[in-house]
């Protein structure tokens, strides 16, 4: 049901936290995990049952300091659970559906809030906004929105790289969706529920605003940013210089595989001792070719992880982020897994329901690749 | 470019009950076959990770082959249609990625297929020695 929320004075943000109050206040739900501005004026998630903390709460705050899927996961993956609302941008949504169908989160105890997103900008650079301005930068996702409905095709240069081109900035599937694109955000803020979660919060349905049409345009100017993006790289990729070039300066830190939402596992087989090598092992790789890069293994690491993964990247650009030489490892990892995934006409994080590919098969498929 | 002095080398992941079998006989009925295949036995193709096609790749191998039983006869029922699966997504990553995928073979091979065992490893030898050696070989830079 689409219903919508009247914004006082406009206080945009203060009407989104009294509605989450009354969530908890209401016991749909007995906790949130919800994006909160620290004492110290940065943003972090946090768990959060007291309702009275969430005048601190700021799902707005355009910057995503890590990928919550995995936090919801932490919050659902065993028995004995609690309903948790959790609050997330689209991409981790989709990351946290792919959570779900590997056993590492569990959809049915959490209620899904779906926040619009008009992009996010790197830690640091938030972070500099804050300490240099902070009650305009805690509203710059005002004039995000304003960007992303007025001029689409021109997001504000110092978003991140992951958001400059994500076509998704929303999430229809969630519990309850909440809607600021298309929507005169002084006066209103859109939400769609089910009826169930409405008739619970006593809300009326309202007219429709106009998210369709904004959505459309900034899906389609996202989607020709995106596929110039994936132009450039593939050249690099499948050019002389090839995936090796373009990491040519990791040092395999691991950061990508650490904050990779999809990268569940553990003990990576990389941290593992399987990757302990014996002194006189390096030496016999290095005699076989001249030379062995060091640290050895390097780009058997990004294309293992690709394997592993790819399928069910969905491009949040955490990765991006955590590189200390700044390599285009998202971008990578999204124009690759793009083909992969058009091959088992799969999208990652667009239904629960649907199996991972390589859970599952045909019988008559590709009988042209083992013959 | 065919160079007529280069060997290439085959790594050669097999399952335990079908290909590595059929290899076997190959073996006891004496069947002639080129000496560029270094086998390893695996216990179906469904258990060959991604790692270990990619770790020969990197290392030089100039080919890669996974045999497996033919579809409907897997040991564990489906371990080799997942292999087809995981083999379409390697190969797929390796092309976007710059590598030269047609290295790398998939073949169903069963038991009692000694002679078509032999003849995949003198078709793989023939095709790589067209291809040339991996490039991988000599680039010390991964």
């Amino acid at each position: 049901m689409h219903t919508s929320l009247a914004v006082r004075d406009r206080n945009t943000l203060g009407t989104l936290q009294d509605f989450l109050k009354s969530l908890l206040e209401k016991g749909i739900v007995e906790a949130l995990l919800v994006p909160m501005r620290t004492p110290a004026g940065g943003i972090s998630p946090a768990l959060v049952m007291d309702p009275k903390l969430l005048s601190e709460a700021d799902p707005f705050a355009p910057v995503l300091p890590v990928n919550g899927a995995t936090l919801a996961g932490q919050l659902s993956v065993r028995e004995p659970r609690v309903k948790v609302g959790v609050i997330l941008r689209s991409c981790e949504l989709r990351a946290l559906v792919e959570l779900s169908k590997v056993q590492q989160a569990n959809l049915s105890s959490l209620v899904t809030i779906s926040v619009d997103c008009a992009g996010t900008y790197s830690v640091p650079n938030y972070q500099r906004a804050i300490s240099s301005n902070q009650k305009h930068a805690s509203n710059s996702w005002q004039k995000l929105f304003r960007l992303a409905t007025d001029t689409p095709g021109q997001p504000d240069p110092s978003l991140r790289s992951a958001c400059k081109i994500c076509e998704q900035p929303v999430y229809e599937d969630a519990d309850i969706i909440i809607e600021l694109h298309g929507t005169d955000f002084e006066q209103e803020i859109g939400l769609t529920t089910t009826d169930e979660l409405s008739a619970k919060l006593g809300m009326a349905p309202t007219q429709g605003n106009d998210r369709a049409i904004v959505m459309d345009k900034l899906v389609k100017a996202r989607s020709a940013l995106r596929d110039s993006e994936f132009a450039a790289i593939r050249s690099r990729l499948e050019g002389a210089e090839g995936i090796n070039g373009v990491f040519v300066s990791c040092i395999r830190c691991h950061n990508c595989m650490t904050v990779c939402p999809i990268c569940y596992c553990k003990t990576c087989v990389f941290k593992s001792a399987v990757f302990d090598h014996e002194p006189m092992q390096y030496v016999n790789w290095a005699k076989q070719k001249g030379a062995l890069r060091m640290p050895a293994d390097t780009m058997l690491f990004h294309l293992t992880r690709l394997n592993h993964m790819v399928l069910s990247c969905v491009g949040c650009g955490m990765c991006t982020e955590a590189c200390p030489t700044e390599l285009p490892v998202g971008i990578v990892f999204r124009a690759i897994g793009q083909r992969i995934q058009s091959v088992f006409e799969y999208a990652p994080g667009r239904n629960p329901e649907e199996k991972l590919p390589l859970i599952t098969f045909k019988a008559d498929e590709w009988t042209e690749v083992g013959e | 470019m065919t160079d007529e002095t280069f060997e290439p080398k085959i790594i050669a992941f097999l399952c335990n009950w079908c290909t590595y079998t059929g290899a076997d006989l190959a073996g006891t009925s004496r069947l002639q076959y080129p000496p560029n295949v270094r086998i390893i036995r695996l216990m179906c193709s469904g258990a060959v990770d991604p790692i270990y096609v990619l770790k020969a790749d990197l290392a030089g191998a100039d080919g890669i082959l996974i045999g497996g039983c033919h579809p409907g006869d897997c040991h564990y029922q489906e371990g080799n249609y997942k292999a087809r699966r995981r083999v379409v997504t390697m190969k797929e990553i390796l092309k976007n990625a710059g590598f030269d995928e047609e290295r790398i073979w998939l073949r169903w091979i069963s038991a009692s297929e000694g002679q078509r065992f032999a003849e995949t490893i003198r078709e793989m030898t023939a095709a790589l020695k067209e291809k040339g050696p991996n490039p991988m070989k000599s680039t010390w830079a991964v």
